[in-house]
């Protein structure tokens, strides 16, 4: 027992000496700093609280939020359900390609003004923006897992006559689903692109909005906290995306290490 | 399906693609106004292509994204092998490079706009930081992928570190920092055309804010096709480098064959 806690104390040492570091160093070298574009970290620290309270959470925060999570599943099961399509019909990929392809190399946030033209600047604008930008990934990694599904495997279960919806559900969707996930991943980075770049570009509330309204305004310590948070929801997203990855694919995982092993 | 018909299929497909966006708005299905058909659009290209400063502008965009992807390719490297060939030093940044690596790029605009304004310098920083992380993090997968057998060879026959650089670590490390690279150069034009767009950096992104806020509609898609294009031509370029340049790799030998 002891052995383990030391072991895990061991590793929490190596995880954390760094970043004290770092953070010890930003605050000792901003701490005298008298220019305005760089405050000192204690003076953003005692700003952060003050700016992000109850208020700003529920006007900026929450509806950034809510935004980037209804774009994301939007184009997530749009993505997965046009990617099997098309994955599935050889005829069908070969005449898309070179569209699709297209419009995977269109940089997500030029489709912000195109979707202004017709939906205005409201929450509605910011979900298209955001379920656009993020289909592209997740549509072409499923059509790329699709294609590449164990052959044998699907005569196999032709030969077995097992109805269209279950060849699905167990064979395609199984095989599939690393190159899903990496779609997946890809589009979650997109989409918070996207969440802050649509609030920069016009709002009236949201996080992206709000720290540009900072740096108007030339509330720089207020700016920073700000981009402390972005900093932080970004961190926290991809750690649950590990989490709901590291669950979704288990068995992935541990068939590449039991074969890695071999 | 023969490569012949891969491609007519696909060319069907593009010239349909073509074909509904012109339909679309002419038959009225939806609002000219904001969807221009084809022809108008290719109208419109036709104009930015006789202008010079449309080509100054694609030309600034094309060096931010360079010049940030070299950077950023040029740190990764050297960052991703020193920390390879020093154990603890990896062991010792991989939390902090854990933290960073996912904060969205986006964050930094408000930095850049105080630090650089509207000069080229804002687009760099952002390009840099976003791309900086996909070399590094393609770089350590790669070095985390040296053959045990190898590495222990290397040791006996007490190869120098420089030899070790060359005949160990390159080769393996090789297609991932290729993989690397492509994902970093799509990183970098998505993040020079945003600096573009939302702090007005000189290049495309300016000018399709201009056209958006002067009402110009079928020049801002003429604008946007532009950029949909450079996309797809840095994708593409990107694989066929990776192609030559592995052409010796089990990865690309097994795609020939087929």
């Amino acid at each position: 027992m002891g052995r383990v806690m030391r072991r895990i104390l061991v590793n929490v040492m190596w995880a954390l000496t760094l970043p004290a570091l770092l953070i010890a160093a930003w605050w000792l070298v901003s701490d005298d700093s008298t220019s305005i574009y760089s405050p000192p970290l204690r003076t953003i620290l005692r700003t952060f609280g003050p700016t992000w309270d109850g208020d700003r959470l529920t006007h900026d925060v929450v509806p950034s939020l809510l935004r980037l999570t209804a774009g994301y599943l939007l184009a997530a099961v749009a993505g997965i359900g046009l990617g099997l399509l098309v994955g599935l019909h050889a005829q069908l990929r070969a005449t898309l390609e070179p569209v699709l392809e297209f419009l995977r190399a269109l940089p997500p946030p030029v489709l912000v003004p195109i979707i202004m033209l017709f939906a205005g600047i409201g929450d509605t604008m910011k979900l298209i923006v955001i379920a656009s930008g993020c289909l592209w990934p997740v549509l072409l990694n499923t059509v790329e897992g699709v294609r590449a599904v164990d052959q044998v495997m699907i005569e196999t279960a032709r030969s077995y006559r097992l109805p269209a919806p279950a060849r699905l559900r167990h064979l395609v969707l199984p095989a599939a689903s690393p190159q899903i996930f990496a779609g997946l991943r890809q589009a979650l980075s997109i989409g918070i692109i996207l969440m802050v770049i649509s609030e920069m570009f016009a709002a009236s509330n949201g996080l992206g909005f709000a720290i540009v309204d900072f740096q108007r305004s030339f509330a720089i310590p207020e700016m920073w906290s700000g981009i402390l948070l972005l900093g932080l929801l970004g961190f926290v997203l991809s750690m649950l995306f590990q989490l709901v990855e590291r669950r979704a694919l288990a068995w992935y995982h541990g068939l590449r290490a039991s074969r890695r092993a071999s | 399906m023969s490569a012949a018909r891969r491609a007519g299929l696909g060319l069907c497909g593009l010239f349909g693609f073509l074909v509904l966006i012109e339909l679309l708005p002419r038959t009225g299905l939806v609002p000219s106004a904001y969807f221009p058909p084809t022809s108008r659009i290719a109208v419109a290209l036709w104009d930015q292509v006789l202008q010079g400063s449309f080509w100054s502008a694609l030309g600034d965009t094309l060096i931010a994204w360079g010049l940030g992807l070299l950077i950023a390719v040029a740190g990764g490297v050297v960052a991703g092998v020193l920390l390879a060939l020093v154990p603890w030093l990896r062991r010792f940044t991989a939390s902090t490079v854990e933290f960073l690596r996912p904060i969205p790029s986006v964050a930094l605009i408000p930095l850049a706009v105080l630090l650089y304004g509207t000069q080229i310098g804002s687009t760099l920083l952002l390009v840099v930081y976003a791309a900086f992380w996909q070399v590094l993090v393609q770089v350590l997968y790669g070095v985390g992928d040296i053959d045990p057998v190898a590495e222990e060879t290397a040791r006996s026959y007490r190869l120098g570190t420089w030899a070790r650089i060359r005949y160990l670590l390159w080769p393996t490390g090789l297609p991932y920092l290729m993989t690397g690279i492509r994902l970093a150069a799509a990183v970098a034009l998505i993040l020079a055309i945003t600096a573009e767009l939302v702090i007005g950096a000189p290049g495309l992104g300016v000018r399709i804010a201009v056209a958006q806020s002067s009402q110009a509609v079928p020049q801002m898609y003429a604008l946007i096709a532009v950029t949909g294009l450079l996309g797809l031509g840095i994708n593409l370029g990107a694989r066929a480098a990776e192609r030559r340049l592995l052409s010796w790799h089990q990865s690309v030998r097994g795609e020939a064959v087929v």
